[in-house]
């Protein structure tokens, strides 16, 4: 079984987000980076197929260098390889199509990756990499089993779930419920020694066609004052829910 | 020109977000001097409706083999009526199914994927548009040059209203190809009659403050007399108190009602990312000093365990008036 598992290298979730340069720019001064939550499900899930049918986990990022301690995680983790492509991530469609450069090369069995990541939330890279490749796309994948080329798959739907019947190879984009939380894996001492004589290989990107560009960013509209009800007149709120809010 | 509209159903049924969907395109056809199209595939409500909500056509596929949704079979469809409609912009609902179609259309098409849009576009040349970003936590105005756009539109971000004109519904004879349809349903497992937390107006949410699953009898009494969805904070769902489905946050569902209210979660800056864009949000916990307030509209800084009885029968008391 050959596993690639698509990184994104993310500010972590606590980090609060400020632009520079005229809000054109993220700042990522002082922001810590750390692997896509929903792709740590992704390589944990990885690594439970890999340890029940045997084969190879390879990791790939499309970023700078900054984004390889993010990488060296993933192989501490336990990916036996990892790749980056070397520039700054800007479009989806670029990075998609840069992504399915390097994969249509290597005949992966499995291709996982997260949802969407946290910090653009375009949930687009996924389902375009595998129109690229011509495999299916089951986006939201809260579960997968596999049993030689055929894999039953759950995505999850809005207020439920669908089971899927599917064969090998095919792209899922995945979540929490792929695994569970407290089964994510985390690189433990000999992991991360071990990953430092693994394979980290860098490509240099080629030219693909951009399709959109960030003009600039804005925050959201300051809330106002929180009006505080006392708790024995809740009758207050009620009336306020109707005239003031107009919600009830 | 022409806008395009994924009309999406559930079991053959239009819901709220397909309304949202055909308005925003209306609007943008509007814009652009465009007339919109609606194109529904296997839908059983009458589709000349979505004329009300701006539709000008609407192409309707009835084939066997595409009555349980396909995400690679339905994205051949919608570019197959794009093309024959000469669409250059299509409009997809930024919902389970749709986040599934849309990316597969715009790699096919070759078209900028513009998701999560809050907004009409600032401008059509260049084309120029919000979109929410950074879990929520900020909006990037993006820019395309490309002439062929495919945009999702975020549930609960526009209001909808009827335009009291009913549209020509025709037959869109559309064959599947069939080698791509390699993944196949089993079974869908959806909760019948319970509200969908994306598309809910009113949510009630609660977290670790409940002290326990036994106690959820309250919450769900509240968004019953609200006529709410429920959802939880991470740490409850992490716990198993509720299912992960009813996680709202980052790195759960990002939500957006008209009415949120939060009972017992402090609100940790993850939670407020899923959380932030509700347009009122109620805050209902026993630290004054929680950060939750700070992005609330009302507080009430007590113990649920005996604010929420009272509320409860003040709604209740209030709905019986109406």
């Amino acid at each position: 079984m050959k596993i690639l598992v698509c990184i994104s290298h993310v500010p972590d979730t606590t980090s609060k987000i400020v632009f520079k340069n005229d809000n054109t720019e993220f700042d990522a001064a002082g922001v810590t980076f750390v692997m896509n939550p929903y792709d740590e499900f992704g390589l944990t899930k990885a690594m439970h197929i890999k340890e029940s049918m045997g084969g190879t986990i390879t990791v790939v990022n499309v970023g700078l260098a900054a984004t390889e301690s993010t990488l060296r995680k993933a192989l501490a983790i336990g990916a036996d390889e990892a790749v980056r492509i070397n520039t700054e991530p800007t479009d989806a469609a670029f990075v998609a199509g840069l992504l399915a450069e390097y994969a249509g090369e290597e005949n992966f069995d499995l291709i996982i990756t997260g949802r969407e990541s946290i910090d653009y939330n375009g949930g687009a890279v996924p389902g375009i990499l595998s129109a690229h490749l011509n495999i299916p796309f089951v986006n939201a994948c809260i579960g997968l089993d596999i049993n030689a080329d055929q894999a039953t798959l759950i995505r999850e739907i809005d207020g439920g779930k669908e089971t899927l019947q599917g064969k090998l190879p095919l792209l899922i984009a995945g979540q929490k419920g792929l695994v569970e939380e407290k089964d994510l894996r985390i690189p433990a001492m000999r992991g991360i020694m071990m990953a430092r004589k693994k394979p980290l290989r860098v490509v240099e990107a080629s030219e693909i066609h951009k399709q959109t560009t960030v003009l600039n960013y804005q925050l959201p509209d300051e809330k106002g004052a929180c009006t505080i009800i006392d708790p024995d007149n809740v009758d207050q709120l009620v009336e306020l829910l109707h005239s003031e809010a107009k919600v009830i | 020109m022409t806008v395009l509209v994924y009309a999406e159903n559930w079991n053959g049924n239009f819901k709220k977000s397909t309304f949202e969907a055909v308005h925003y395109a209306a609007e943008l056809a509007n814009l652009m001097d465009a007339e919109t199209v609606a194109l529904t595939i296997s839908a059983k409500d009458d589709p000349s409706q979505l004329g009300k909500y701006g539709a000008h056509k609407v192409k309707t596929i009835e084939n066997p083999s595409l009555e349980t949704f396909n995400n690679q079979a339905y994205a051949d469809a919608i570019i197959a009526a794009a093309e024959e409609s000469n669409a250059d912009t299509i409009v997809i609902s930024n919902t389970s199914n749709g986040k599934a179609i849309a990316p597969l259309v715009a790699a096919k098409r070759k078209a900028a994927f513009i998701t999560n849009v809050i907004e009409l576009p600032e401008s059509l040349s260049p084309f120029t548009i919000k979109r929410k970003t950074f879990s929520s936590k900020a909006i990037a105005r993006y820019q395309t040059e490309s002439d062929k756009k495919v945009i999702t539109i975020t549930a609960n971000a526009f209001e909808y209203s009827e335009r009291g004109q009913s549209a020509t519904a025709e037959a869109f004879d559309f064959q599947t190809t069939a080698p791509n349809q390699e993944l196949t349903s089993v079974s869908i497992d959806r909760a019948t009659g319970k509200i969908g937390l994306t598309e809910a107006d009113l949510v009630v949410s609660a977290g670790r403050g409940m002290k326990g699953p036994e106690n959820w009898g309250m919450i769900e009494e509240l968004a019953e007399a609200l006529g709410a969805a429920t959802a939880c904070s991470k740490p409850v769902s992490d716990i198993g108190w509720r299912p992960h489905s009813e996680h709202v946050g980052q790195t759960g569902i990002a939500i957006n009602p008209q009415l949120y209210i939060a009972v017992g979660i402090s609100g940790a800056i993850q939670h407020l990312a899923g959380v932030n864009a509700s347009k009122n949000i109620v805050v209902i916990n026993t630290d004054p000093d929680a950060p939750f307030f700070k992005a609330a509209d009302y507080g009430i800084v007590g113990d649920a365990f005996e604010v929420l009885p009272k509320l409860i029968s003040a709604i209740k008391t209030y709905k019986a008036t109406i």
